[in-house]
């Protein structure tokens, strides 16, 4: 096939082709229009929900500009992540270093915001000039008296999984600062949440309805304070492929706190989630396990019917996805299936070679999965495919629009909250919006195909 | 006539910029030219940031190729991945051009484009090769107009390279405008019957139909033949009056003879007026009919409206030309331009907007290069306007101070069609004007008790 270049074959698969193989957390191929970003954006991503700390970027406009409040991270106070700092690096700078205008924009802005702490993120250029980001940190955490944190996270160093493991580490230096005296033993802290349209607020409320303490929010609607005393949770639940997998392990070998993986995505996740919660904690609290499964079956009471009205329009439809983490993409197989959709494309941006192969297990045979796909390889699929619906994030959205095909962004950007039970309904109304909209009838590949059906149906 | 002037705030940090980075503005630009597809020579993700960012007020897709440079290249050099990753574009998109366009990382490194580029021909001379144009863009000396109007030239310069016999057409080389701003263009020389060369023309590449397959790279775009033919045009008229020194005008005018005409980009009337006096002189044919009832509509609507704008306090900002053009279009209505700001510097802001508001502006505003929204916010107080002027960006701002926002420029990200706002000519000052006064009314019933129906 022509639009795939010899050297990502084996980056495709297809479900139930012989043994799987994914060559994956490669460096994208020069040239290729990768869908994927860089190590600053991996950072950037989980670290920005931190909504009382400044988060200053060094570096030249761009990178600072390009992730200005461009996700959905919504806080219930302080508002400090929706700015965009930078030291808009200038040709002098670049020549005699940036280590004194980082130092004397962080006075400025420690001062003008009073910030809980400052994380301080080195784009590519800072990386080669060799500013000493480290010693500026410290400096500046001696005199203003607040926490101010180097995340190493130029761009090149890796793709985003090198940046997700650099905002780790910067976090992870705040954590066992905190008063941890007033918590209680069933206690968690909710790990890999990033609270796109308020999502994190719809699970603490599960959580409090079993009578779960949450300490601290990573990073979703975050507080510095909450992550400088989250050691003393009982258990840390870990979402999302990965992004805060490593500070949930170096607090398990520091602290001894163990982690769960969850995802609040879908109708079995969710529950499944909620009920490992409730078995972990039920021989401190026996009454949990009644509590919890009240809660879901209350839940599940309201949302059964709703969606079977969706799932009667959408049986049978076809969808693709492109996610950035690939345990997202479990989470949506199942939560398709519970809308009568045949999931026929699953491709990551990042996915591990254990994620592939967990994919290849739950895809129904013939299910493309590819890992660091660009947009003549999505195109193709699609096409090829067939495909009613996408499923992915802003820079896909166009290909599929001009495939006529109808699109759902599932991202950091999207401000639909899609988490939880009431989430899962969100969202089958919006697949629905996205799938049965007339305006399908008018795209120029699509009417072809209407019109054929139309023939055939008179045939028949 | 005379304003107090307010200190300026000085500060060392950048909050909330009011630019973008230079190789954004190459990768427009050369979006722009039929067949091309924009190339970043650095690390992968400021081409996916650029990507993301101009696919969210185009709502098209675009693709940016990148040398997706890691840690071992940006140590020994980024040329092997160039190499590699332009065989790679040439082998999925069959580009006719790749614009390549450094990034802060390989200017920093030093890596030498023109050279790689040459080596590149050298050693895959035997292929069917592309056009690869390059350009330089360092975002730390630069902001993305930089990076247009260098793309630009870098087309004309190494594309244009031979004298040839008079075509008959005339060069437009439109700045930062819109989509429907370039194909107003096209139907203004085509009543004047001289065919034109615009470029780039994003009309139909940033803005294309719905079609029955996905294509690598959309139709449309200017034809790399015409682009090589600008030494033979009866003229270059290029719009802006920040233009750099060097551009692609100046550069066709020195080396091939072809008579530049510097205008300012075309907003308002006066404005407007120039570029139609240019037109007419240039091919030769009175103003057609149709140009003059549009002029005639809009001193109309200057009169039917005056007095819902006169004396409101507007806040400008975004790329220095569209602020130019805004206050020329401004003063004429009476708007009091309180504040003009861009994030660039060194753009001889200043005298560019006392040059266009000349003779009808009321006051001087106060002109800032090198602003960003925490500076502009800063001075909120004193400036107290009634109303905002530029891209989404200052929807924040304008939402906190509860002034209407006027969107015009790039990036529109919080509302639809940015692509098709037109601002050029006639047609487009009553367009700006339609949606100045219409903000101000619906400012004027939202905040009224009684809420006229009846204006
Ligand atoms: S490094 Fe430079 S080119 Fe890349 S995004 Fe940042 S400012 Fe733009
Ligand atoms: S310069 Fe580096 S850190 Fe910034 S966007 Fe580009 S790749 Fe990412």
């Amino acid at each position: 096939m022509s639009t795939i270049l010899e050297e990502r074959k084996d980056q495709i698969h297809l479900s139930g082709e012989g043994a799987i193989d994914m060559a994956c957390n490669r460096e994208s191929l020069a040239g290729a229009v990768s869908q994927r970003a860089c190590v600053f954006c991996g950072s950037r991503v989980v670290l920005y929900p931190i909504a009382d700390a400044l988060h200053l970027v060094h570096g030249p406009i761009g990178c600072a500009v390009y992730t200005w409040d461009i996700r959905g991270a919504l806080s219930s106070g302080p508002e400090l992540h929706r700015l965009s700092f930078s030291t808009d690096l200038q040709e002098t700078d670049v020549i005699f270093g940036g280590e004194k205008k980082l130092e004397a924009a962080l006075d400025e802005l420690i001062d003008r915001h009073s910030p809980k702490a400052a994380f301080v993120y080195s784009t590519c250029i800072v990386g080669i000039i060799g500013d000493d980001l480290e010693a500026v940190c410290r400096k500046m955490s001696e005199k203003k008296g607040i926490p101010v944190l180097p995340v190493q996270s130029e761009g090149f160093k890796g793709s985003k999984r090198e940046g997700y493991l650099a905002a780790c580490k910067a976090m992870f230096k705040l954590i066992g600062n905190g008063d941890v005296s007033d918590i209680s033993p069933l206690s968690i802290n909710i790990f890999g949440d990033f609270n796109l349209a308020g999502e994190i607020w719809i699970i603490r409320e599960y959580f409090e309805k079993m009578g779960v303490q949450v300490v601290a929010n990573v990073t979703g609607d975050g507080r510095v304070a909450d992550i400088q005393r989250c050691h003393g949770a009982a258990l840390n639940l870990v979402q999302c492929s990965g992004a805060t997998l490593d500070l949930a392990k170096m607090m398990e070998e520091e602290f001894g706190i163990p982690y769960e993986r969850v995802s609040y995505l879908g109708i079995e996740d969710m529950a499944d989630s909620l009920y490992k919660v409730a078995d972990f904690f039920k021989d401190k609290d026996p009454g949990i396990l009644e509590r919890t499964q009240k809660l879901v079956k209350e839940e599940l009471q309201v949302l059964m019917p709703e969606l079977a009205r969706y799932r009667k329009d959408l049986e049978g439809k076809k969808v693709a996805m492109y996610v950035g983490g690939s345990f997202k993409a479990f989470s949506l197989v199942k939560a398709f299936r519970h809308l009568g959709m045949k999931v026929v494309l699953v491709g990551s941006q990042t996915g591990t070679r254990e994620d592939y192969a967990e994919l290849e297990q739950i895809t129904d045979p013939g299910t493309v999965i590819i890992d660091d796909a660009n947009p003549l390889e999505l195109s193709h699929f699609i096409k090829e495919k067939d495909v009613d619906v996408f499923v992915g994030g802003v820079k896909e959205r166009p290909i599929a629009f001009k495939l006529g095909v109808g699109f759902c962004d599932h991202n950091h950007e999207r401000k639909e909250a899609l988490e939880g039970f009431v989430g899962m309904l969100n969202f089958a109304r919006e697949i629905h919006a996205s799938a049965m909209s007339p305006v399908w009838q008018f795209v120029p590949r699509r009417a072809g195909r209407m019109t054929e059906e139309k023939k055939e149906a008179v045939n028949e | 006539m005379s304003k107090v002037k307010t200190p300026k705030p000085n500060f060392v940090s950048t909050t909330n910029a009011c630019k973008l980075c230079t190789p954004l503005g190459a990768s427009m630009a050369f979006r722009g030219v039929e067949g091309a597809i924009p190339f970043l020579h650095g690390s992968q993700g400021c081409a996916t940031y650029m990507r993301r960012y101009i696919i969210s007020h185009f709502r098209e897709p675009v693709d940016i190729a990148s040398s997706a440079l890691g840690e071992k290249n940006a140590i020994y050099g980024g040329g092997p991945n160039l190499k590699k990753g332009i065989l790679n574009v040439m082998k999925k998109y069959e580009p006719q051009v790749i614009g390549v366009a450094t990034t802060c990382l390989t200017e920093t490194i030093g890596d030498d484009v023109p050279m790689n580029l040459k080596e590149f021909r050298d050693e895959f001379g035997d292929l069917d090769l592309p056009e690869l144009v390059e350009v330089s863009t360092p975002s730390y000396s630069g902001t993305h107009t930089d990076g247009w109007h260098g793309a630009v030239r870098s087309l004309v310069e190494q594309l244009c390279t031979a004298k040839v016999p008079e075509t008959g057409r005339v060069s437009i080389l439109p700045n930062m405008v819109s989509c429907e701003d370039v194909r107003h263009l096209f139907d203004i020389c085509r009543d004047f019957g001289i065919p034109a060369t615009i470029l780039p023309d994003i009309s139909e590449t940033l803005d294309g139909p719905a079609l029955e397959d996905y294509v690598k790279i959309p139709s449309g775009g200017t034809p790399v033949s015409e682009i090589r033919e600008m030494s033979g045009a009866k003229a270059t008229i290029e719009f802006g009056r920040c233009l750099p020194k060097q551009t692609g005008g100046t550069s066709l005018e020195k080396r091939f003879g072809v008579t530049n005409h510097r205008i300012g980009l075309p907003m308002g009337l006066r404005e407007s007026d120039a570029l139609f006096e240019t037109l007419e002189s240039v091919s030769g044919n009175p103003v057609p009919r149709r140009f003059e009832l549009e002029r005639g509509r809009l001193i109309d609507a200057y009169v039917d409206g005056h007095k819902y704008v006169f004396g409101k306090r507007a806040v400008v900002y975004g790329e220095e030309d569209l602020v130019v053009g805004l206050c020329a279009f401004l003063a004429e209505i009476g708007v009091d331009v309180v504040l003009a700001g861009t994030g660039a510097r060194g753009k001889g802001l200043e005298a560019a907007i006392s040059r266009v508001t000349d003779g009808v502006a009321r006051m001087a505003p106060e002109v800032r290069e090198a602003v960003d929204f925490h500076d502009i916010a800063a001075e909120a107080e004193s400036l107290k306007p009634d109303l905002l002027i530029g891209h989404s960006k200052g929807y924040r701002y304008a939402e906190a101070w509860g002034v209407p926002l006027v969107r015009v420029g790039f990036p529109v990200h919080d509302r639809f069609g940015g692509q098709r706002i037109l601002t050029l000519g006639y047609k487009g000052a009553l367009n700006l004007f339609d949606r100045v006064v219409n903000a101000v009314i619906e400012k004027k019933q939202a905040d009224s008790s009684v809420g006229y129906g009846y204006i």
